[in-house]
Parts: C-alpha cells; structure tokens; sequence
C-alpha cells in the first residue's frame, strides 16, 4: 500500500516535514540587507547588550520554504468546510486584504496631526455609521481589541453609568449556557455572577430570571440568538424586565450574523452589545487573531464610551483623547491608540459590497444552511431542541450511546474526512454538544457532502467500528496529539540539546 | 408563482433597489434555496424566523446603500485613503510607541497565504501544526529577545499588555498596589489603571519624568505588588533597572519592564538580565506596518516560576501517538472557556496573525540582522540629534536614547507640528498631545529615527523647524 | 474512623485529631488526567465549605471545597512532581492536605461510603 511506504527523507511527496527555524540557523546567513551606520557613536549609557541573544540566522530563501511549508500543515476556510459554532468562519474576501494594504492607510502613524488623517478618521466614522445602522443603536465604541475586550468595555460602560447615578450594584446575572467570556468579563468588572438556567425548550428560563432580578443586580449578560443557535423568545420581555429593575442589558453579539439585516438588535431593547467583526464582517480569523470588537450603544450607556472616539469638529473629523469636554464621562482608555483600524477597512469593505440588501440576503442564507443541515440530520444524529433553529444547529452525543465513540471521536474521524470539525463541548447545557454553523458562504454541494459524510460516519459507529473513531484522525500529517504530558510538563519555548550546548562550551 | 411553492426571496424585506438574486461571496442559487426550503419542510423563509417577534422583523432593508461591485467599493475607500498624508511618502519623526521601519515584502506574502490568513484558533492540533509550530517558535524569539524565560503567544497590544501584567503581579504578590513610573507611556499608564482598576488594583501615578530622574525607590513599600517600569522610558530615556529590580525583590514586589520599541532589545541589556519578573512590549515594530495604530502585538514574558499565572494563550511541545514532535495549546484550564469567573483574565484571541508576521520577520533579521537593525537606528538617531541641537531653538534633552527623544522648542510643539504638517513633514508627537494636562510639557516634542529615515529627511527637518520657530 | 464524603464529591479521614482529605474515584474520573494541584500551605483557616485546593486537568479545573472547618497542616508533596497520583490513587495515596478540624460534630452532616455509592449512582 502506498500509504505505508518508507522514503528516506521522511518527506512524503508533497507533504515535506520542516524543523523549527532554531534548528537551520547558521552564522553567516542573514536574511535582510541593512546599510552600514555612518558613524559610531553610542548614547546607550553603558547599557549594551552583552552576549548573544540565541537567535537562528537564515536567509531569505530558507525563510520562504519554512512558512510555506509549514503553512500546508494548516486546514483554513480557503481549504474547505469549517463549521465552528459561533465562530461564524465565513470567506474572508481578498478585496479587503487590499484595500487595507493602500499606503495611505498602512503607512499612516496612529499620532499624525488630525490634519493628515481626515481619511482615515472618514473610514472609522464610515465603518461606525454602518454598525450603528445595522444594530438600530445610536452609538458605538470603535476602539475595543477583540469580542472580550468589548465586553468588558460594555460592563465597564454600564458599571460607570451605575456609579454615575450613584446606584452601584454587585450582581449580574448570566445564562448557563453563555460562553465563559461572559462570567469571566462580569468577574474582571468587579461583579459577582448569578447563573440563570434554560428551559427545557433551550431558552433562558424566564421565572427564573425574574426570581434573581433585584435591586442589586446590575445588569444581564445575554446572547441572542443564544449559544444553542435558538432565538430568545422573550427576549424584549426580558428586556423591559430588567429595565424596569433599573438594570442594564448586555448582549453578546457573536451570533450577529444570524440576524443582521432583518431584525435590529435595538429593536429588542438591548442597551449595549459587541460585534466581532471577524465572526460577523469577514476579517480574517489570523489563526486565532487579531480580532475587533466594536460596542453598540444605547443612548443612556453613550456617555460612557472610552475614548478615544471620532467626533465633527469644526475643521472636519477629530478624535477625543482625554476624559474631558465630550470625553469627561468616559470611563477611560482600553488600549493604546485609536482601535484595530485594520480591521475597520476590511469590515466596511464588507459591509459596502454586501450593502444592505446584500447583508440581508446573506444572513438569511445562513439561517436556511443550518435549517437545512439541522433537517437533513435530524435523524442521523440527535438534535437537542426542536427545530427550526437560527444560523448554527446543536446536537448532542446520546446518538452515539452504546458505541463507544464519543463526540470527540467522532469530530477526528471528520478530519479524515476534509472538514474541520464543528465546535465540540460548548455549550456546556447539554451532553457532548456538537454545535455547527455552516455560515452563507457554503454551496448546497458542499453541505451535502457533508451531510452524507457524516451520514456514514454515523453508521460506521453504529454498526460497532469504534476503532475506526479512535484511531483517528489517521490520514493527516501528526496523529492525536498528547495534551496530558504539554500540560504537566510544560515545555513552551525551545532550547538547544545538551550535546550543542557543550560544543560551545 | 404557482401555489404551494417556497418563498426563497426575502418577501417581507422588499427592497426598492434592484437586488441580484447573485452576489458573488453568496454561492446559493434559487434553485438551491428552493430546494432546501421544500427539504426542511416550511413553506416561506419567513418560516425560519418564527422565533423572532413579528414587530422586530424588519419589512425593508436597512437605511444603507444597496450593494456593490468591487470597482465601486475600491474606489470609495481609495478616496478615503488618498486624502491622508502617509507617513512612507514624507519625512517622518513620529514615535511615542509606534514606529516606521522597513517590512521586508517576504513578510506580507507569507501573512496572506489563506492556510495561515484563513485558520481559526489551533483548537485541532492535528490540522493546525502551521500555526502551532510559529507560536511556539514567537514564544521562544520573545523569551530570547527579553531574556526572559517563557513567553506566551501573544496579546492585543502592549498596553493592554501591561495591564495584564499589573493584574499578574498582583496575583503572585497577593497584594494590591502598583507603582507606575512617569516614564511609562501614557496610553499604556491609562489603560493599565482601566483595566487593572476595575479589577481592585491601586494605583500610584508617579508624575511625568521627561528629564529621566525619578527615583521610585523610595516609593516601595510591603504593600507594593509591583513597578512598572518604561524602558527605553516615554521620554527616551536608557537605563540600568538593576537597583530598581533588586529593590522591588526586597520588599516582595515584582518589577514589571515595558518596552514599546523592541527593536531597542537589539542594542540594549535585555529586560530580564536587569532582573525583569515580567516583561509586556509592543511588537509592532517588527513585522507590522503602522496601520494607523491598529492592529498589533503584544508581547508578555515571564519566569518559569511563575507560569500558571501569566494570561492569554500558551502553545507547548508535545509528541503524537507515533512519538513525532508537535505542539497544542496548553494550560487552557486558567482561560475563561474553562475557569469562567474564575479565569486568570478574560481574554480570549491572542493577535495571531500580527505575531505571525513578527516571527516572519525576526527569522528573515536573525541574530545578525537585529543587532546590525538596532545598531542602525542608534546611529540615525544620533545623527539627527547631533543636528537637531545645532539648532539654535531647539535643545536635546536626553543624555541616553536608542532610536528616540525629547527636544524642548521654543514654542508650543503643537503648532509646530501643525506647522510642519503644512510644509509636508511629520515633524514628531507633541508630548501635550498624550497628556490631558500637558501644561509644563508644552514645548516638548518626541522625535524618533529608524533605518527608513535617510539624511535628506533630516536636514529637511532642521530646514523647516528654522524656519517655522 | 471510616472514611465520610461530601456531595461535591471529597473523602475525608479523621485520625486522632488530624482530618486527610482528597476526591473520590468518581471525581478523577469525572475530570480525567489530572496535569497540576494547588495545594493549601500549611497553617491556612478554612472555614466548611470554602476554597481548599484546585486541582487541573486537561479539560478542567475544579475547586476542592473544605469539608470541615479548621486550619490546614499540610498540604500533599508528592502531587508537585506526580498529580496524576490524583488518578491512579485517588483515595490513598492521592490525599490533596490534612487538616485540624474545629467542630468534629460536622462530620454528622457528612455520607458515608454506602451513602456515597447511591449518591453516585443517582448522578448517572
């Protein structure tokens, strides 16, 4: 067979093994060309380095095989199915690359005079328009991070505007269900958190809520459509709710795309949410960054936003740096500069070739790929909640009682396969969750066959080849990896073996 | 239509423009909406959204331009771009924690392949060893370049960098004071007392130490968790944080190191030799254009010992079931999809492609290539002090400096600035702008040299600021 | 004194007037490898029912609550360089700390092993 032929390099034709860049260094090499300095002087104050620093030498050819090579050995949204739960891994458009590469942005420094940047400060308030439209909110916080650092940005808005009021409040109440961001940020803001469980129909329980609404709590995190993939109901009673406990409203907007276009998270009384723009608006996942997390916000949370944010001055667009004049109310500054103003080109660049018929269109597509993922596989694996459900379907492991294979399992035979598993063990709220999102950017060939794949996949386990699910994944560069011993001892950087060490000695 | 056939468009959502059934990121057909919605066994799309209450659906697009081709959407952001004057076409001075160098093109062409653009988080080892293996390798290149022993995968920034580390040292020393020197970049100062205030930490300001004498010595007490400290300082300033580390480990406190130009750690004692507990810099300079500010990259190093404490993502080696050398993501159990609100911070995303690009660049540099990089900047810098000061409004106030310092003008810098801008150079950042009170500092300019500032530029400086002062 | 369990599934053991304490079988195997321990240092006050110890695995990390209030004396060595004796002795060898106890008639509240099992039992 094939597949069991022994070579001599331990290359297998295309799929080339490549060693960490420590392990090709050598003196002599170099990989840029830099001009000599014209003169010697030195103003370190006796604060030179000493000695080597470690680093491998390679040149520029090397350099390119290396990360090509290593590059092969990742499976990304160019190369197939992605069906991540709540990650939204929809294509990421090149235009947006591009357009985020004109020197006129990529070469601007972030503390140029504001009469130099008025482009630059157009886009963001371009970008923020567009957010503000779409969510039906009256304001936005451009400058968050990522999704969790726009979280704690909309905790923090609602922490000052309680303080402001002089109505400091301790609790807040989050879904069982909700991702482990939502405590953690409630936790980091100072609050202590409740959790509030579903119902049997895979909502939040609303009696149950209503019995923790008090005084003290200052406000609830939710996600809607929520971690299941369902749309909260009650989500506008809950709304009234909590307002009328003089308590605030975040929701988690990681799910945005299920809705965008065609309902209005304002509409539903929502009085700050975060977008990801890399789930929702396309810009790149990187391998697990860099992210944005722009924050909507109501009118009563607007003065609180952090800056810096852009304003209309007088001579065209200016930014707000400090907490004084429009910024006295802010609540601070979360990072250094204006925001990932990278990322603001691409999303708009995004939003405006989808425009908002596009975007509509778009979040539908979604929503009729995971009803018909969630229809086609009703009965094949088991689906946690009745139908229909929003953009991403969830399923648990009980179809897989009796065989053995567990989700984990099953998710590695789907490597084997070519797709990237769905998302497995979140949410919590159920047993062996599978949770998959299949995204608009799917064709009905591919998600067929998916379906059929998984089909099999099934019946295999069924029929008792458990083996075939535990040895998996076989087919791909490393088998299953060892956790365990990474986090018992872990090694987290390279260091030269001992015999290299004593060479130099 | 006939009868009994489902609704695939958006019906209720009519839209006045002309909507293309096609768009070219969509791939689903009519034909395939058609037969998915008879698959799924509802009538109408509008069936989906029964969950959803009938008010809150919307009955027409939203109040935005219908879409459009890419001809049209290049062309509204070009004009966007195009009235900005950027820093690569003029004579640029700007540092105060962001810097012009050259990225190599090998960098931009590795960042775009789609298996690296495209990946998600490493949470399936097995088909993401291309990110897994650079993060190891970013972790190592960081450890070596702080001299510090282990480094994580990467944060958003350098200040919010440093307001992990607060938090950190905060959590080792189990005591709630931080001392933050007047040479620590404003933004990072402030978002430190952000983030790190919300979360119990107090902190002390020390005031803003352009002339590079503050003494924050005196300052720590048994109730210090740590200091933080800049280094080369905000102002510029270059030294030896021995004393200060071994004053800080007297007392049981952590000294805490910020390097916002990490090119300096090609010239200068690494942070971690001068006695660093944790190190939180900006890697921007390497690999990343400027961007405007955003997006960058963070890095955080720390000692061995204290490991289980340092936040973000951590990639570590391991074997396969065959015993051949890989890596996963490791000590996940301190993040906030396990611990919740317990974890030892909430982040989620590490900045993965910008760390990428780090590391794409540090190996194309190498051991040679950084120094020779460090070097040179040192030396413009030198040279356009040495210019700068032969002016006679203008005066040097820095005895030590790596590729950036601080002049003091005869007049209000912003102006001058402003002044400059119109002669078409970036002449430097005012230090007033990044200080809410900037009174006494009002004549302060910060001004930086990298390898891209050539002679030219730099006599085209002195030649305007004679003229404009 | 035979062995006494908690519903947050801890053993404990009093011998003369020091308590051992640890997670039963079922707890390690609820968490699966165990990669890292936390143990209390000696001398720490624990009243019932608060944070003790953590112990990680790959999966998970779970807080080990006091079963009784009283003073730490010791927390377990051997589980620095070998935690995964949490697995492969959870009930002997891999004891997290002993402790003092203040008030010994909160043992009363505590299951016994046969009251353990149909706990367990019900849980499945």
């Amino acid at each position: 067979m094939a597949d069991t032929l022994k070579t001599i390099t331990g290359n297998r034709g295309l799929r080339l093994e490549e060693p960490l860049i420590f392990e090709q260094g050598r003196p002599g090499r170099l990989g840029v060309d830099l001009a000599t300095p014209a003169n010697t002087a030195n103003r370190l104050g006796g604060n030179d380095r000493k000695g080597p620093i470690g680093l491998p030498d390679l040149s520029e050819p090397q350099t390119v095989r290396h990360y090509t090579r290593i590059s092969q050995k990742n499976y990304g949204i160019d190369s197939g199915f992605y069906p991540l739960g709540s990650c939204t891994m929809k294509h990421n458009p090149r235009l947006n690359e591009k357009l985020a590469r004109l020197p006129g942005f990529a070469s601007l420094h972030p503390l140029q005079p504001m009469s130099t940047v008025q482009g630059a400060l157009e886009l963001i308030d371009a970008c923020a328009h567009w957010l503000k439209v779409i969510t039906g909110m009256p304001a936005v916080a451009m400058s968050p991070a990522a999704g969790a650092q726009g979280e704690l940005c909309g905790m923090m808005a609602i922490r000052a505007a309680l303080v402001d009021r002089g109505d400091a409040r301790k609790r807040v109440l989050v879904p069982e269900s909700a991702h482990g961001t939502n405590p953690a940020t409630a936790a980091a803001c100072g609050y202590a958190v409740d959790s509030i469980p579903a119902n049997d129909r895979g909502r939040v329980d609303f009696d149950a809520l209503i019995a923790k609404l008090d005084s003290d709590v200052a406000g609830i995190m939710l996600t809607n459509p929520n971690t299941c993939g369902l749309f909260e109901n009650d989500i506008i009673r809950i709304a009234d709710a909590v307002h009328e406990a003089g308590a605030f409203f975040y929701c988690d907007g990681a799910n945005l795309n299920a809705i965008m276009g065609n309902v209005r998270p304002g509409d539903l009384g929502i009085d700050c949410m975060h977008i990801n723009l890399h789930k929702t608006f396309s810009t790149p996942h990187g391998g697990g960054g860099p992210g944005a997390g722009p924050v909507v916000l109501s009118e009563s949370l607007a003065a609180y936003a952090p800056v810096p944010f852009v304003v209309h001055g007088e001579n065209g667009f200016d930014l707000v740096e400090h907490q004084q004049g429009a910024g006295e109310k802010s609540f601070g500054r979360l990072k250094g500069f204006q925001g990932q103003m990278g990322m603001f080109i691409r999303a708009l660049a995004y939003m405006m070739s989808h425009g908002s018929d596009g975007l509509a269109q778009a979040s539908a597509d979604a929503i009729l790929n995971a009803n018909y993922l969630l229809a086609e596989l009703k009965d094949t694996l088991s689906p946690s909640f009745d139908g229909p459900c929003m953009h991403e379907c969830l399923f648990d492991d009980s179809f897989l009682k009796d065989t053995d294979v567990s989700t984990l399992d099953f998710a590695k035979a789907m490597i084997d396969e070519g797709f990237h598993p769905m998302t497995m063990y979140f949410p919590l709220v159920v047993h062996g969750a599978l949770l998959m999102e299949p995204t608009e950017s799917e064709s009905k060939e591919t998600l067929d066959q998916y379906i059929h794949a998984l089909k099999g996949l099934t019946a295999m386990a069924k029929a008792g080849e458990a083996d075939h699910f535990h040895q998996a994944p076989r087919l791909t560069p490393w088998r299953r990896l060892d956790e365990t011993t990474a986090a018992r001892n872990p090694i987290l950087r390279w260091t030269p073996p001992e015999s290299d060490v004593q060479a130099t000695d | 239509m006939p009868p009994n056939t489902p609704t695939t468009s958006l019906a209720w959502n009519n839209s006045k423009n002309k909507v293309a059934k096609t768009m070219r990121y969509l791939p689903l057909t009519d034909d395939d909406r058609r037969q998915m919605l008879a698959a799924i066994g509802v009538e109408d799309l509008k069936d989906l959204y029964r969950d959803v209450p009938p008010d809150a659906l919307l009955s027409g697009p939203v109040d935005l331009p219908a879409h459009q081709g890419e001809i049209e959407v290049e062309r509204a952001i070009s004009a966007m771009a195009a009235k900005n004057l950027n820093a690569a076409a003029a004579p640029s001075f700007l540092g105060a924690g962001a810097y012009r160098h050259h990225v190599p093109a090998t960098v931009d062409a590795m960042i775009q392949r789609g298996e690296f653009l495209t990946a998600y988080t490493p949470y399936q080892p097995e088909v993401s060893q291309g990110t897994l293996q650079y993060l190891f390798e970013f972790q190592t290149q960081v450890a070596l370049i702080t001299g510090m022993e282990v480094a994580n995968a990467s944060m958003y920034d350098g200040a919010t960098a440093a307001a992990e580390a607060v938090m950190m040292a905060g959590r080792v020393a189990k005591r709630k004071k931080a001392i933050l020197s007047g040479g620590l970049h404003p933004h990072y100062r402030d978002a430190t007392q952000t983030i790190a205030g919300f979360h119990g930490m107090t902190l002390d300001v020390a005031p803003p130490d352009w002339k590079g004498e503050e003494d924050l010595i005196r300052s720590i007490d048994d109730e210090t968790a740590c200091v933080v400290v800049q280094n080369p300082g905000f102002f510029g300033h270059v030294r030896d944080l021995t004393p200060l580390a071994d004053a800080c480990h007297a007392a049981g406190a952590l000294l805490v190191v910020v390097v916002t130009e990490v090119v300096s750690l090609g010239a200068l004692t690494a942070p971690g030799d001068m006695g660093a507990d944790i190190v939180a810099a900006e890697g921007q300079s390497i690999g990343n254009a400027l961007n405007y500010g955003g997006p960058t990259v963070g890095l955080f190093a720390v000692r061995q010992k204290h490991l289980r404490q340092m936040p973000g993502r951590v990639c570590g080696q391991t074997a396969d079931i065959d015993g051949k050398r890989g890596f996963v993501l490791t000590l996940s159990t301190r993040e906030q999809h396990i611990r919740r609100e317990k974890a030892t911070s909430n982040i989620c995303t590490n900045s993965g492609l910008c760390a990428l690009a780090f590391n794409v660049h540090m190996t194309l540099l190498g051991e040679t290539g950084f120094r020779q990089l460090a070097a040179l900047n040192h030396a413009k810098a030198c040279t356009l002090a040495d210019k700068l000061d032969a002016v006679d409004e203008v005066q040097v106030l820095n005895d030590t400096f790596f590729n950036e310092f601080t002049i003091s003008l005869n007049k209000p810098a912003a102006g001058v600035v402003d002044d400059l801008a119109a002669l078409g150079i970036l002449g430097g950042v005012p230090v007033s702008r990044l200080y809410a009170d900037g009174g006494q500092m009002e004549n302060l300019l910060l001004v930086a040299a990298t390898e891209t500032t050539t002679e030219d530029d730099m006599d085209a400086l002195v030649r305007s600021l004679s003229e404009v002062l | 004194m035979s062995v006494k369990y908690t519903r947050e599934h801890e053993w404990i053991v009093v011998e003369e007037d020091v308590a051992t304490v640890g997670i039963s079988k079922y707890a390690q195997e609820q968490l699966g490898d165990v990669v890292f321990v936390e143990v209390p240092d000696a001398g720490k006050k624990v009243a019932l029912g608060e944070e003790a110890a953590v112990v990680e695995s790959v999966k998970a990390a779970s807080e080990i609550y006091a079963p009784l209030s009283g003073t730490v004396t010791a927390g377990n060595p051997a589980l620095e360089d070998e935690p995964a004796t949490i697995n492969s002795d959870a009930e002997g060898d891999g004891w997290i700390f002993k402790m003092t106890i203040d008030d010994t008639s909160e043992l009363d509240d505590l299951m016994d092993a046969a009251e353990y099992a149909d706990y367990v039992a019900g849980l499945e």
